[in-house]
């Protein structure tokens, strides 16, 4: 039940927070430190995921072979311009083969 | 002639990225049942929070066994930048009254990067809806399809799934970590301060931490 209330917040926070920017005064855009914030926070907030998805458990640091090398066939799928969905499945088949062969 | 062309143009892009985009509904599926969501919690996000990364937050910290408190603001605080989206995209768009409300719902990511993608303010508002109306579609019956897929398999390790959030967020990061020295800097502050964080503090408040690299960067 605690969890729906979660998911509840989440629903009702992103939507009030998309609809705040369509109906916000337009000055508040023209402000340079507001668009550099806009520009910059995802970046943080997104390397702080992917570093902590895969390189730690339970609360602590960790090393995931499997998972790391998931993660390196993305950035060379990434680096060969591949799209999308192929850089997903790459890093998905590369993690899941690994695991397979060494546990 | 000429806005025909631009608007057909704008139709091929938004359903390109809608549906490329949208079919990585199935990672989150399969992402949310990992994380111990069931499979209506897992709909319920994609129907009404509709914004992928902060969908992964909030299922990426509660399999992290995080406070939910600290999950929630990771999620809000990814969806910030759709208000920013949002204040860019109001001229553009030039929604009033109640139709804001259902376009409100379509300001994300990847509706956004088509539209200011477009040449003409009609070839804009053509591309916003083309995007926003082929990923709502493809990315609630993804997640759907994952979310089954997933609970059916049993052990979603096995097959790599794991690894898909942050393969995700990386691809989503990529082009503007291509293109400048700055944001790769503060891509590697951020994911520095979450890992050196994350002994020390319950899951979900490292992420929320890695905020502060930005203020750094900001006030160089």
């Amino acid at each position: 039940m605690t969890l729906w209330w979660a998911i509840a917040a989440v629903c009702l926070g992103c939507y009030a927070l998309k609809l705040a920017g369509l109906a916000a005064p337009r000055q508040v855009l023209d402000h340079p430190a507001v668009r550099r914030f806009a520009e910059l926070v995802p970046v943080a907030l997104l390397s702080a995921l992917i570093a902590v998805q895969t390189f730690t458990a339970d609360g602590a640091l960790a090393f995931d072979l499997a998972r790391t090398a998931g993660l390196v066939a993305a950035v060379v799928a990434l680096v060969l311009r591949a799209p999308f969905l192929v850089v997903l499945i790459a890093a998905a088949a590369t993690t899941g083969v690994v695991r397979l062969f060494l546990g | 002639m000429e806005r025909t062309t631009y608007r057909s143009a704008a139709i091929r892009d938004g359903l390109g990225v809608g549906l490329a985009v949208g079919l990585s509904g199935v990672a989150f599926g399969a992402a949310a049942i990992t994380a111990g969501l069931s499979v209506p919690q897992a709909c319920v996000l994609s129907l009404l929070a509709f914004t992928g990364a902060s969908q992964f937050a909030l299922t990426g910290a509660v399999g992290a066994g995080g406070d939910l408190v600290a999950a929630a603001s990771g999620a809000l605080l990814l969806g910030g930048r759709n208000t920013l989206y949002g204040l860019r995209l109001a001229d553009l768009l030039g929604v009033r009254g109640p139709r804001r409300l259902v376009v409100a719902h379509g300001v994300i990511d990847e509706t956004t990067a088509v539209a200011l993608a477009q040449p003409s303010p009609e070839s804009s508002r053509t591309g916003f809806v083309t995007t926003f109306a082929t990923l709502y579609v493809t990315w609630n019956i993804t997640t759907l399809a994952g979310a089954l897929g997933t609970s059916a398999l049993g052990d979603p390790g096995m097959l790599g799934l794991d690894v898909v959030g942050p393969a995700t967020f990386l691809a989503i990061l990529w082009p503007r970590l291509a293109g400048s020295g700055e944001l790769r800097l503060l891509a590697a502050a951020g994911a520095g301060i979450a890992l050196l964080a994350t002994p020390f503090l319950p899951p979900g408040v490292p992420v929320l931490l890695s905020a502060f690299a930005v203020l750094v960067v900001m006030a160089r």
